[in-house]
C-alpha cells in the first residue's frame, strides 16, 4: 500500500492528463481549421490568398480554439451520457438485480467513493466498462452478459476493476478522450468533404481538378485528413493500455483476491460474442476490447488493450 | 552585501512556511479521511442493527417456539448498540455474529422459512451487510496506513512532531472475534 506510486499520484496524473488533453484538443482544431480556412480560399479565390493577412488566420484559430473548448465544456458535463446513449445502457434499481447493487456497494465501500449509478447493456458480449467525469458522478455499466456469467467472487473482480477506474480518475480521461476523439473523426470527415466537394459546388465552369490550388497546401490539407483520425486513436490506445494492468492491479488491492478477477477475464477471453454497441470511439472504456477481429489482426501495436492471457497470468502470480 | 544576504534568508524562511503549510495540510486532510473511513464502518454496523429487527419478526412467524435463539440475538444487538468502549464493542459485535450465526443454523429445520421471500431477501441483505463491514474496515485500515506512512515520512514527520499528530491505530479483529470469524458460515449465493 505504501509503494512510491500510490493511487493519489495516480489521480493527479489523470487530472493534469486530462487538463493537457482538452488544451491539446483546442490547439489542433485551431491549427486544422486554419488549414482549412486557408485551403478553402485557395479553391475558391487562388488570387485572393496572396491577400489574406495572417491576423485573420489568428483570428479563424482563435475563434475555432474557443468553440472546442466549449465542446471539451459540454463533453465534461454530458459526456457520458453520450456514451451510455451510444452504448444503448440503461439504468437499473436495487431491486432489479440486488446482488449487483450489493457487490458495487461493497467495492465502493472498499474504495472510498460514493456508491456510483449502475447501468446494463442488454446484449450477450462479455463486457464491462465505467465512466462519469469523477467518483462524485460514478457510473458502472456491466453486459447482461457478462452478469449471467459470473459468480459473485468473478463479479467482485470484474467490478472492482471498474470502481478502480473510477477512484483513479481514468474515467475523466477516458472520457474526454471518447468525446474529444469522436470530434476530433467528425471534424475530420467533415474536412475531407470540403476538399472533396467544395470546389465542385462553387465553381461555375465545372473543372474539379487541382486547379489555382497551391500544391503544397493541397497536400498538407490531404495529409491532415488523413492523419488526424490516425493521431486520435494512437492517442486513445497510448493512454488505455497501461491503464488495464494498474486498475486490474487496484481491483486485487480492494478484493484482495486475484483470483475472482482471473476466473472472470478467462471467461471473458473465451466468449466469442462481438458487442455491438461498441465503436472505435468507446472501445477503450471497456474491460476487455469488445472489437475482438481488430485485437486478432493487430495484437501489439494497434490494441486498445493488453492481452488477456496476460493479464490473467500477472493475476495468477499475485495470488502466489 | 548584507541586505543581500537578509533577502535570501527571508526567502529561505518564507519557502519552508509555505512547504510547512502544504505538509500540514496535507496531512489534516489525511486524518479527516481517516476519520471519515472510521465512521464509515459504524454506518455499515447501525444497518446491521437495523435489519435484525425485520429478520427477527420473519423468523418468529414461521419459528416462534425458538425463543431462545431469537432472544440472544436480540440481547446482543442491544448490547452492541448500547456499548460505549471500543473493547464492549469488540465484544458485543462478537456475541451478535454468533447470535446470527445459530438463528440462520436453526432456520435450516424450517423450510416453509427458508422458502419465504421476504426471510430470503433478509439473509442476502444481512450477508452483503457483513461484506460492507468488511469491506469499510479494509477502507479504514488502507487509509490509516497511508495517513500514519505520511507522519513518518521526512519531512511530514517534522510538521507532524512539531503540531502534534497522533498515529491512527489499525482495526485488529481480538482472539475472539477472529475465532468467530473463522468459524464464520461460509456464505453461498
Amino acid at each position: 500500500m505504501t509503494d512510491l506510486v500510490t493511487y493519489e499520484d495516480l489521480i493527479a496524473a489523470n487530472k493534469r492528463k486530462s487538463a493537457l488533453l482538452v488544451v491539446l484538443f483546442a490547439l489542433f482544431v485551431a491549427a486544422v481549421s486554419m488549414v482549412l480556412g486557408l485551403a478553402i480560399v485557395a479553391m475558391l479565390q487562388p488570387r485572393a490568398l496572396a491577400a489574406v493577412d495572417w491576423r485573420q488566420g489568428l483570428l479563424v484559430g482563435a475563434v475555432a480554439a474557443g468553440v472546442s473548448l466549449v465542446i471539451a465544456l459540454i463533453g465534461f458535463y454530458r459526456g457520458p451520457e453520450m456514451i451510455l446513449h451510444v452504448s444503448r445502457a440503461r439504468p437499473i434499481r436495487h431491486e432489479d438485480d440486488p446482488e449487483l447493487f450489493n457487490v458495487v456497494e461493497e467495492m465502493a465501500i472498499a474504495a472510498g467513493i460514493p456508491m456510483p449509478k449502475v447501468y446494463v447493456i442488454d446484449d450477450s458480449a462479455p463486457n464491462a466498462f465505467a465512466t462519469g467525469r469523477d467518483p462524485q458522478h460514478g457510473i458502472v455499466c456491466i453486459t447482461t452478459g457478462l452478469r449471467h456469467k459470473l459468480n459473485r467472487e468473478e463479479l467482485q473482480g470484474v467490478i472492482a476493476h471498474e470502481i478502480a477506474h473510477i477512484r483513479n480518475y481514468d474515467i475523466r480521461l477516458m472520457m474526454l478522450l471518447a468525446v474529444l476523439v469522436g470530434t476530433v473523426a467528425m471534424l475530420a470527415d467533415f474536412y475531407w468533404q470540403v476538399l472533396r466537394y467544395g470546389p465542385r459546388v462553387h465553381r461555375r465552369d465545372g473543372r474539379r481538378d487541382g486547379g489555382g490550388i497551391h500544391p503544397l497546401l493541397f497536400l498538407l490539407a490531404i495529409l491532415l485528413a488523413l492523419l488526424a483520425p490516425l493521431a486520435a486513436q494512437l492517442i486513445q490506445l497510448a493512454v488505455s493500455r497501461e491503464r488495464e494492468y494498474l486498475a486490474d492491479a487496484s481491483a486485487v488491492e480492494l478484493t484482495r483476491n486475484p483470483l475472482g478477477l482471473a476466473s472472470a477475464l478467462a471467461k471473458i477471453d473465451a466468449d466469442p460474442d462481438v458487442l455491438e454497441v461498441a465503436n472505435q470511439g468507446t472501445a477503450h472504456l471497456f474491460i476487455a476490447n469488445p472489437i475482438k477481429k481488430f485485437e486478432a489482426r493487430a495484437r501489439t501495436i494497434f490494441s486498445s488493450h493488453p492481452p488477456i492471457q496476460e493479464r490473467i497470468r500477472r493475476l495468477r502470480m499475485l495470488a502466489g | 552585501m548584507a541586505t543581500w544576504i537578509l533577502i535570501g534568508l527571508i526567502v529561505i524562511v518564507g519557502l519552508m512556511v509555505v512547504s510547512a503549510i502544504g505538509i500540514y495540510n496535507g496531512l489534516v486532510n489525511r486524518r479527516v479521511r481517516t476519520e471519515n473511513a472510521w465512521s464509515q464502518i459504524d454506518v455499515q454496523l447501525k444497518r446491521r442493527y437495523d435489519l435484525i429487527p425485520n429478520l427477527v419478526e420473519t423468523v418468529k412467524g414461521y419459528a416462534a417456539h425458538e425463543r431462545q435463539t431469537l432472544e440472544n440475538v436480540i440481547q446482543a444487538r442491544n448490547m452492541a448498540v448500547s456499548a460505549k468502549t471500543v473493547a464492549e464493542h469488540a465484544q458485543a459485535e462478537n456475541l451478535l455474529t454468533g447470535a446470527l450465526k445459530s438463528l440462520f443454523a436453526v432456520s435450516e429445520a424450517y423450510p416453509d422459512l427458508k422458502a419465504n421471500v421476504n426471510f430470503r431477501a433478509l439473509q442476502e441483505e444481512l450477508t452483503a451487510t457483513e461484506n460492507r463491514i468488511g469491506f469499510a474496515r479494509q477502507h479504514y485500515n488502507d487509509t490509516a496506513a497511508q495517513y500514519n506512512a505520511a507522519l513518518q515520512r521526512f519531512p511530514g514527520n517534522l510538521v507532524a512532531g512539531m503540531f502534534g499528530f497522533q498515529p491512527a491505530d489499525y482495526f485488529q479483529l481480538d482472539a475472539g472475534e477472529a475465532e468467530a470469524v473463522r468459524r464464520a458460515p461460509q456464505v453461498k449465493f
